[in-house]
Order: structure tokens, then C-alpha cells, then sequence
């Protein structure tokens, strides 16, 4: 059994060479069934299965993991935090997650380095200025916190940046989410991986799901895996950028799209940029981690693809716009590249819903943009799950809302273009 | 970066071309009374293939022209491409 992490348990493992710490969950063997199954051990199923144990009292639940946990795009993401979105339906959605990450570190009993250093969306020409200025109204009238900086603010608030007016495209100001901000994104699937383990779910690697089973009324009964077949009634997928794939095992067609999505980081530096700076225009993307390592996005590729790599030229892209925005970074040698792959809506807002069989239930279509939603997604998986219906914040974000002409366009919010 | 095979010029930069997604998505003809679940198939709904994928590609910066590719997406290697119009 794991012990709970203090103070006090920190300075003993210390004392005793550090040699004395246990598993954090159990490797769980398959049973013959669950009362419900989580597809995809990332930070979104993973919380799903916690939520589901914490808050509705279902314990005998799989998280079925293909590789190993927080090893997609968990750990492949730039570990982004903010709720700055434009329609009322998405900022309460990606605030709803924000307001999780505020406790989720006590919630866990496991520090997930939440760290609200503020996200600063720069605008570099007219039209800009004026979507960004119509977003942080937005934002306000939703209740989110969301501020304009002068170029000047701007400076003092981030003070490598480059705010020349020599620029091909200068710096006009930006806006400034001072709640967002990044975490540690291993931490946040380990959390959530050793909580959900403590409360009896059954956490099981390297079992890729190859099967969607369904009895003579159409509705789930269970699914076939690389480790044998395991029955349940209830089904909640959240594969990521495989999300169609697993759907299409039941007969579901979603409107998705699966790309490469890249990032890289450069050797670690001491502390040099205090906050995440984000650029639409210019496609720039930065932060820094606690490693010191500066961790920057790059574009989309153009096509679709599942080989979690991607094109040179894409980052290359993105270099080139943040040592234009930041001319110290020039001299930093950049260590690793990876891809990983992310589902695309046309609307760019996710999918978090019942499908159109029964017992079956999605967590999808949070393209470039998933991690800073993951409480907030498998909180809302969770419930949809448990209570057979959509929770309030996500009953706009069905299937049916592109049928039906109901979207929800978040094009300029996703901030990465695709 | 890919090689891609234009048709008409031959193996080109993929920088040289705009992507244009999945192939032979047909639109609902009016003659067959459309319903908004076909609107959205056809709109909206993607194979999404992990596999062999047949996509279109525009030669946007060489001959200008549409034309399509059968791609592997799990390793992205081109198998093919072939004119508008040719299976």
C-alpha cells in the first residue's frame, strides 16, 4: 500500500538514502470484468477512472493502457494551463479544469508543480489587437480572468522579450491569463495513476484494446485486448489522437482528424523567462520548465499521420519566431524533438460525450490543446460515465452539435494553428 | 519533409504543395434528398485511417493542379499518387 506523502516522509525517505519507497499503484492483472472501463491510461483517462471512484462510488474499474501511462501525448505536450477561451461553453469548460488545478496537488497527495505564472498571448498587427481585446471581454463577462499589457507592461511583466519596433512583426501589446501557467505533466498522470489505484482501480499497461463488444441489443458488453477479452457495460474511451480509431471498432464515425503535433526543448539554462508567451501570428510557443530546459510548440503538420513525429521545417518555423521575440535564446543548442499525435475537431472544441451505442462513452477531439483540461476532462468523463448523461459543463460538447450545426468555434483560442 | 509525387511534375518538396485531406469524399447530390446526417458524413465525418490513406494534395506552388496520394500513415511512406479522376 502506497503512504502518504508529508513532510515528514519526505525527510525520512531522504534519511534513509531514499531507498525506501514503495510502488506508487499496483500492476494490475485483467479480471474476467469491470463495472466500467477507461481506454487510454493518459492524464484525461486515468483522472476519468479516479473521478469515477472518488466522487460516484464506482471502484471496480480498468484503465486499459496500449504502452505505459502518461507515455502519449500526456508526455509529449508543452504542459500549458489556461482557460482563456471565447465562447461561454468553453471558457466554463477549460475553467472548470484551471479551478482543479488550483487543489489538485492537495487532492492527489501528489505534486503536480501546478505553477499560475500567467499565459501572455501576444498580438502583432491590428486584427490581433482587436480578437484579442474581444476575448478578454468575453472573458470577463464568463468571469475569467484575462488582461490586456501595453508592449511596455508586456516588457516588465516578461523581460527578455523583444518589444522593437524594428520587428518585421513587432510586439503590440498581448493578453495576459495571470491564473494560467504549466505543471508537470508525468506528475499528473502519476497522481492520478497512484489515487485511482488506492480507491481499487485496476491500472493495466501494455494491453491495447483491439475490440469493441456488443451484445444482440446493440449495446456494450465488453472489449477484446491484446491480454484477452474483459467484459463491462460500460465503455469510456479517451485514446487522444487513436480515439477514432478505438470508435470505428463499434461502428462510430466521428469528425476527426489525426496529425502530428510537435515540441522540443533546449539544454536547461538558469530561470530566464518567468512565464509562457504564445504568439498566433508568428506561431511562437514558450515556457520554461523547473529543469530549465525552454520548452517550445511547434505547428501541426499539414497531414494526417500516426508515426508521433513530424516535419523539420514545422519547427523550424517556430524557432525562427521565438528567437526573433526573444534574441538571447538565439545561442541555445535545442536537445530533443517529438511528435505526438492529437484528434482534430473542425470546430477545435473537444468531444466529451455518450456515442451513439449504448455504454459507450468519449473523451475526444481536444486536438492541440488536451493537457490543460485534463482534470476537467476526466471529471466530466467521469460523470457522463457514471450517470448515463452529460454534466452540464459538457452537454454542448456532443456528437450531434456538427449534425445538428451547433459548433462551437474555437479557431483563434486554440492559439496553435491547424 | 516529404518527397511527394506530383503526376504532372514528378517527385517535388512537400513545401511546394497544399494539403487538401482525405480523397473521393463525394457531395450529396440534390437528386438524393440529402438528409443533415448525410450533410454532416460528408462535411465533417473523416475515415481518420491508421493504415492506407488516400488523400488529395494541390501542386499549390509548381503546376497548381489537384491530384491524389496513397499515403501510409503509420509510417508515412507514399505508395502512389495518381490524377484526378484515375483510381
Amino acid at each position: 500500500m502506497t503512504s502518504r506523502f508529508s513532510g515528514w516522509s519526505l525527510l525520512l525517505g531522504g534519511l534513509s538514502g531514499q531507498r525506501r519507497w514503495s510502488e506508487q499503484w499496483r500492476a494490475a492483472e485483467p479480471k474476467r470484468g469491470y463495472d466500467a472501463i477507461i481506454v487510454g491510461g493518459g492524464g484525461h483517462g486515468l483522472g476519468a477512472a479516479y473521478y469515477l471512484a472518488k466522487e460516484h462510488g464506482i471502484r471496480n474499474v480498468a484503465v486499459l493502457e496500449k504502452g505505459w501511462i502518461g507515455g502519449g501525448n500526456t508526455g509529449r505536450n508543452t504542459t500549458i494551463i489556461r482557460s482563456n477561451y471565447l465562447f461561454a461553453e468553453s471558457s466554463a469548460l477549460y475553467d472548470h479544469a484551471v479551478k482543479l488545478w488550483e487543489t489538485l496537488s492537495q487532492e492527489l497527495n501528489y505534486n503536480v508543480m501546478y505553477s499560475p505564472r500567467g499565459v501572455l498571448m501576444l498580438a502583432h498587427n491590428v486584427h490581433d489587437e482587436q480578437v484579442a481585446k474581444r476575448h478578454i471581454h468575453a472573458n470577463y463577462a464568463n468571469g475569467v480572468d484575462n488582461e490586456w499589457l501595453t508592449p511596455q507592461q508586456a516588457k516588465e511583466f516578461c523581460p527578455p522579450l523583444n518589444i522593437s519596433s524594428e520587428l518585421r512583426y513587432p510586439v503590440l501589446g498581448g493578453a495576459l491569463q495571470r491564473r494560467g501557467g504549466t505543471a508537470r505533466h508525468d506528475a499528473v498522470a502519476w497522481g492520478y495513476a497512484r489515487a485511482a489505484s488506492a480507491l481499487g482501480v485496476d491500472i493495466i499497461e501494455n494491453c491495447e484494446v483491439t475490440g469493441l463488444r456488443r451484445d444482440s441489443n446493440g449495446e456494450i458488453s465488453g472489449v477484446e485486448t491484446t491480454r484477452g477479452a474483459i467484459e463491462s457495460r460500460r465503455v469510456g474511451v479517451s485514446a487522444a489522437g487513436h480515439s477514432s480509431v478505438v470508435l470505428q471498432m463499434a461502428g462510430v464515425r466521428l469528425p476527426l482528424e489525426s496529425f502530428p503535433l510537435q515540441a522540443l526543448v533546449s539544454e536547461p539554462v538558469k530561470p530566464i523567462i518567468p512565464c509562457v508567451v504564445m504568439s498566433n501570428t508568428i506561431h511562437a510557443y514558450v515556457s520554461q520548465s523547473d529543469k530549465g530546459e525552454l520548452v517550445i510548440g511547434a505547428s501541426t503538420d499539414a497531414y494526417t499521420s500516426y508515426t508521433q513525429r513530424g516535419a523539420l521545417h514545422v519547427n523550424l518555423h517556430t524557432l525562427e519566431a521565438v528567437c526573433e521575440l526573444f534574441p538571447a535564446f538565439r545561442r541555445l543548442r535545442m536537445l530533443r524533438n517529438w511528435g505526438g499525435i492529437v484528434d482534430v475537431t473542425p470546430d477545435r472544441s473537444p468531444i466529451i460525450a455518450k456515442t451513439p451505442v449504448p455504454g459507450l462513452y468519449v473523451n475526444c477531439g481536444w486536438g492541440t490543446g488536451g493537457f490543460k483540461a485534463t482534470p476537467g476532462a476526466g471529471h466530466l468523463l467521469a460523470w457522463t460515465l457514471a450517470r448515463d448523461a452529460p454534466h452540464a459543463l459538457n452537454s454542448a460538447f456532443t456528437i450531434e452539435r456538427f449534425r445538428d450545426g451547433t459548433l462551437i468555434d474555437e479557431a483563434a483560442a486554440a492559439a496553435v494553428n491547424h | 519533409m516529404l518527397v511527394i509525387p506530383c503526376p504532372y511534375c514528378g517527385p517535388r518538396p512537400e513545401l511546394e504543395f497544399s494539403y487538401g485531406g482525405q480523397a473521393h469524399v463525394a457531395r450529396p447530390t440534390a437528386a438524393s434528398n440529402p438528409s443533415p446526417a448525410d450533410w454532416n458524413a460528408f462535411q465533417y465525418e473523416r475515415a481518420n485511417i491508421k493504415g492506407l490513406h488516400a488523400e488529395r494534395w494541390r501542386h499549390i506552388h509548381g503546376c497548381a493542379r489537384f491530384f491524389n496520394v496513397i499515403r501510409d500513415t503509420t509510417t508515412d511512406e507514399i505508395v502512389r499518387s495518381y490524377r484526378s479522376g484515375e483510381k
